[in-house]
């Protein structure tokens, strides 16, 4: 259980509320306008941005004070999910161990994870070499190595065309949720979050609500989605 | 001094002489840059000194004259260093002011155009400001028929160098009442004025000018180290300014008995006879087999001009402030 | 969206090295100024000297700017066969030691120069390099190179994709991408440029034409060998604190943000390469005037190769030797002053160029006098010094690109747990290679051609080449000199195109 206990989020004359449980293992669908806050809830969630007041908690644990590196998180940004110098199985392997250098279990670790991506024998290419979804592909793979329970997903396939797009949704669901990882995606798009996500919690207002059942909410939006999705 | 390649043999042979080589005193001379250079004057120097010394000398080289005494007065009475060897008699009244330099108690039979009675410091060499020019070209006769001539020349600054403090000193001392209206005339035969005494030689060799301001002796490198007898002096009607170039013991010296020593060689054979083809300079006492084949040819001035470093000290700002307003017209 | 700033980079050495800038320009300044005795104010010539300094460096920088962007665009746009040696070669007159550079300027401008007897041969008037206009075109032969480097680099780091969206919206290039650009990059190389001449005193000394064209540090140099006038000196140093400190503001103020943001290292395409002519009209022209005075210094040196003393070169290799030190120093400061960075940081990045190398030289040696002997240190104080007086170049051109790491992947090595070392290692240094190669081979290539502060501490074994140089000529053998000055240009380009040619690997600059 992930919770937001009287959050407090603020830069600027920006301001977001949230006091919000996340359940386990499940995928989370973060909707609402732009601007709303739907990332800047991830950034404090991952720990890039400090709250001006209340809690963040995981499995009981409070993880306010952590540093991003510490927490129980990966993360998936807009773009820059890899670094261009770098090959993707170095890429990759920065999921298991913050350093370059491999051991040749590891390595094959790369390998299989790469493998179950779709990207077998693209190890030593560089990003620039690769399409965008393959991309897109690659980031997910060191996610999937790094084992972190909590997965946030900062509209990392916005670029994609749909046909994509819905492929590595596809392939959060089967590779990610069903292992037992808790994700919590921003999308825009209520296609989205009909396609894998288990509950959705709008954004709106400066107000995060309580995440609630996807087919039962889009079935009878409460005010604020009913806006967002012009009905 | 490090030569890796003997170190083998040395070492060995110092491990037995360690306890000598322990007491062997170091005598350390400073001095400007080309003196100690391959080519000049410091190798040949050392050995002969060392010699007859039992001792280690060694040469600092550091820049020029006027660095030398600027590194001295930095480092003060603390100083490692025993003599100083290169500075001019445009230096020696600040050199004196510090306070910092001992009587040199050598009396010697010096060779100058001039009476030489300085108690502190003591001519190693000297010799006379002058243009030097190509054989084959128009030259000028005086200062002031340069100053109304067309030839071209190029000068150093005196705030910089030493050759441009001296030709500030020669005009000064050669018209004393019209040195600012000289000035005036030289201003447009002045093709530029650099900051040291290499630049303008070398622009000089390269043809932007018709002479360079340099020393009566300069032609003899030409004609000895190169055998090319296509530079000479421009003689002048009004006399030619003089460089002395003295050496100075410093008081604060550990080696006192050995400084004494080396100021006493400064005016003897093995020291004056290496001077003239390695410093083309004058030496200060003629050695006993004479000048070198060539010197001969060089000219000779009917008049030597050379002010007491104190009126030189005095005069200096003022010679300065003339020589800035005429050329920044 | 606007996220904190992340700080992952360890800070303590960049403290470190901005604490040892200081004390080498500040410090050293103060030295200086302990030790002198109260001094007369400023005269009539003090404040002539001040003026003829300003405005020669406000003409030499803003002539080498508005020159250098059309070089830069030209050769930003075009490819051609042999680019990249002409890139290296046009930095050659920056890295060249002054006297150096300026026989090659009279070999062409001279007298007797190549421009004089051609015109005289045709039957016109000769022209005079000596004046005023002779310091101006002398400091935008030696600027101008490295005024189109930093220009170039602005143009390169403009990420293909943004010329690939300009393309496709048809929208004016010049006005979307490359003002906005220039705005980021030219007053800091005005700046830089701008300071470089306000310390310069043997090009405007020689080219000048006397004392009409006197800088503050000549007066500086005066007042240190000639009058022993501490005092007088350490003031004159403060003048040129103070000229940098407003001109530095100035540029600051009127300097763009450069929002470029990150991209994926491909390979600059353009669309935009209409009218070739133009391009290669500013290409050619740059190169003639670039590369003739050079090719004279080598054409003169070459017969003195053969008959310079053995001593030159092993003077060679000890110059070589410091500069990879001063090299190494350099940029390890860079690196840690860019990880640290700020604006504190922008300051003590400038100071070295504002500092007068006398001052400095006689600083250190007033600072370790009472330590060791001068003579003992000279070559280490050599790499440090001239470390610092290369800082400014070399963080010049590493500062944006650490920036740029940060900005873009500062998040991404946050998220996946970098340690900061392994940030360091793993994507700061590799991401910042290119302009890192750049900054090594400039600040090895300024050590070797460096003599200020060797001259003050040096006796004999610890020759340079520059100053093996010097006293050749100062024995008349100026064939020989001429001889060591293609060697000391020989390898200074070459130890540039190392590190340049390094730092570039198999990325197309």
């Amino acid at each position: 259980m992930l919770i937001c206990e009287d959050l407090e989020l603020r830069y600027d004359d920006f301001s977001l509320r949230a006091d919000v449980r996340f359940a386990a293992g499940a995928i989370t669908a973060l909707i609402g306008p732009s601007g709303a806050g739907k990332s800047t809830l991830l950034a404090a969630i991952a720990g890039f941005l400090p709250p001006a007041s209340g809690r963040v908690s995981w499995a009981g644990m409070d993880i306010t004070a952590q540093s991003p590196a510490d927490r129980p998180v990966s993360m998936l940004f807009q773009d820059n999910n890899l670094f261009p110098h770098l090959t993707i199985a170095q890429n990759v392997g920065l999921g298991l161990r913050p350093g370059l250098r491999l051991s040749s279990s590891q390595m094959s670790q790369v390998d299989a994870v790469l493998e179950s991506v779709g990207l077998a024998g693209m190890g030593t290419r560089k990003p620039a070499a690769l399409s965008g979804g393959q991309q897109s592909r690659a980031a997910l793979a060191r996610v999937l190595l790094a084992d972190r329970p909590l997965v946030l997903l900062d509209e990392p396939f916005a670029a994609l065309g749909p046909n994509l797009k819905g492929e590595m949704l596809d392939l959060v669901k089967q590779r990610l949720a069903d292992q037992g990882r808790t994700v919590m995606m921003v999308t825009h798009d209520p296609d989205d979050a009909k396609r894998i996500a288990d509950a959705v919690a709008v954004v709106a207002d400066g107000v995060v609500s309580d995440p609630a059942p996807t087919a039962a909410l889009f079935d009878n939006p409460p005010s604020a989605l009913a806006a967002y999705l012009g009905r | 001094m490090q030569k890796p390649i003997y170190l083998p043999v040395v070492a060995g042979l110092a491990l037995c002489a360690t306890s000598t080589l322990a007491e062997t005193p170091v005598l350390q001379v400073l001095t400007y840059d080309s003196f100690v250079s391959d080519w000049g004057p410091g190798p040949a120097i050392e050995n002969a000194f060392e010699a007859e010394c039992a001792c280690d000398l060694e040469f600092v080289g550091s820049s020029d004259g006027a660095a030398l005494l600027a590194r001295i007065q930095l480092e003060g009475p603390r100083t490692e260093f025993d003599v100083v060897l290169g500075l001019d008699t445009n230096l020696t009244a600040a050199a004196r002011e510090t306070g910092l330099f001992a009587p040199h108690g050598v009396t010697a039979d010096l060779d100058l155009p001039i009476a030489w009675d300085d108690a502190d410091f003591l001519p190693f060499d000297w010799g006379y400001f002058a243009f030097v020019g190509n054989a084959d070209a128009e030259a000028a006769v005086s200062l002031r028929n340069l100053a109304v001539s067309d030839l071209k020349i190029v000068i150093q600054d005196p705030r910089s160098s030493t050759p441009g403090l001296g030709l500030l000193m020669w005009v000064k001392e050669a018209h004393p009442d019209d040195a600012a209206a000289i000035w005036e005339a030289l201003a447009d035969n002045i093709v530029t004025v650099t900051p040291g005494w290499s630049e303008a030689y070398g622009m000089f060799l390269d043809g932007e000018a018709d002479a360079v301001l340099s020393y009566t002796t300069s032609p003899a490198y030409h004609l000895i180290a190169e055998e090319d007898a296509s530079k000479v002096a421009w003689p002048f009607e009004e006399g030619h300014y003089m460089q002395v170039e003295v050496a100075g013991k410093l008081a604060s010296t550990d080696q006192s008995e050995l400084a004494d020593q080396f100021m006493a060689f400064i005016v003897s054979e093995g020291f004056q006879s290496v001077i003239p083809t390695t410093n083309w300079m004058y030496p200060a006492v003629t050695p006993e087999a004479g000048l070198p084949d060539g010197f001969e040819t060089l000219v000779t001035p009917a008049v030597s001009l050379l002010k007491s470093p104190e009126d030189a000290a005095a005069i200096r700002a003022e010679a300065l402030e003339e020589w800035r307003n005429a050329l920044s017209q | 969206m606007a996220q904190r700033a992340i700080t992952i980079s360890p800070r303590w050495p960049g403290v470190l090295a901005g604490a040892l800038v200081l004390v080498l320009t500040l410090g050293t300044l103060a030295a200086v100024a302990l030790r002198a005795e109260l001094t007369t104010g400023l005269g009539t010539a003090d404040w002539a000297a001040i003026r003829f300094t300003v405005v020669q460096a406000f003409l030499s920088a803003l002539i080498s700017v508005v020159l250098a962007i059309p070089v830069a665009r030209a050769l930003a746009r075009r490819r051609f066969w042999g680019r990249q040696a002409f890139i290296t070669l046009l930095g050659a007159p920056f890295l060249l030691p002054v006297i150096v550079a300026v026989v090659g300027l009279i070999a062409v401008f001279g007298r007797n120069g190549i421009l004089n007897s051609t015109m005289i041969w045709a039957g016109i008037e000769p022209i005079s390099i000596y004046g005023f206009h002779g310091v101006i075109l002398a400091h935008v032969f030696f600027n101008l190179p490295l005024a189109v480097r930093f220009i170039l680099q602005g143009w390169l780091a403009i990420p293909s994709e943004r010329f690939r969206l300009a393309a496709s919206l048809n929208a004016p290039i010049g006005r979307v991408l490359e003002i906005p650009m220039l705005r980021a990059v030219v007053p800091s190389t005005f700046l830089v440029i701008f300071l470089i001449c306000l310390t310069s005193f043997a090009v405007a000394l020689t080219l000048g034409r006397g004392p009409k064209s006197t800088t503050v540090e000549l007066a500086i140099y005066q007042a240190l060998r000639f009058d022993f006038d501490l005092g007088r000196a350490a003031m004159l140093a403060c003048i040129q604190f103070g000229l940098c400190a407003v001109a530095a503001v100035i540029a600051w103020r009127v300097t763009g943000v450069d929002a470029m943001g990150a991209g994926f290292d491909r390979t600059v395409t353009r669309w935009d390469k209409r009218r070739p002519f133009w391009d290669y009209l500013a290409i050619a022209l740059a190169a003639l005037f670039l590369l003739i005075p050079l090719a004279m210094v080598v054409l003169r040196g070459l017969p003195g190769l053969l008959i310079m003393p053995s001593s030159v070169w092993l003077a060679a290799v000890r110059s070589v030797l410091v500069a990879i030190g001063s090299a190494t120093l350099c940029c390890t400061m860079a690196i840690a002053l860019g990880l640290l960075g700020g604006r504190a940081v922008a300051v003590v990045g400038v100071l070295p160029l504002a500092a007068s190398g006398l001052v400095v030289g006689t600083g250190a040696f007033l600072i370790v006098y009472p330590f060791v002997s001068p003579s003992d240190v000279a070559l280490v104080i050599t790499m440090l010094v001239n470390a610092t007086l290369a800082l400014p170049f070399v963080l010049r051109a590493i500062g944006p690109a650490i920036v740029a790491v940060h900005d873009d992947f500062g998040r991404l090595a946050v998220s996946v747990g970098l340690t900061r070392w392994r940030w360091l290692w793993v994507v700061v240094l590799p991401r910042i290679r290119r302009p890192l190669g750049f900054g090594a081979g400039l600040s090895a290539a300024l050590s070797m051609g460096d003599l200020g502060v060797i001259a003050l501490f040096a006796g004999k074994a610890e020759e340079t080449l520059p100053l093996a140089m010097h006293r050749l000529m100062g024995a008349y053998r100026m064939d020989a000199a001429a001889g060591a000055a293609v060697l000391l240009l020989g390898v200074s380009l070459l130890i540039f195109w190392i590190c340049d040619h390094w730092g570039r690997g198999d990325v197309d600059l």
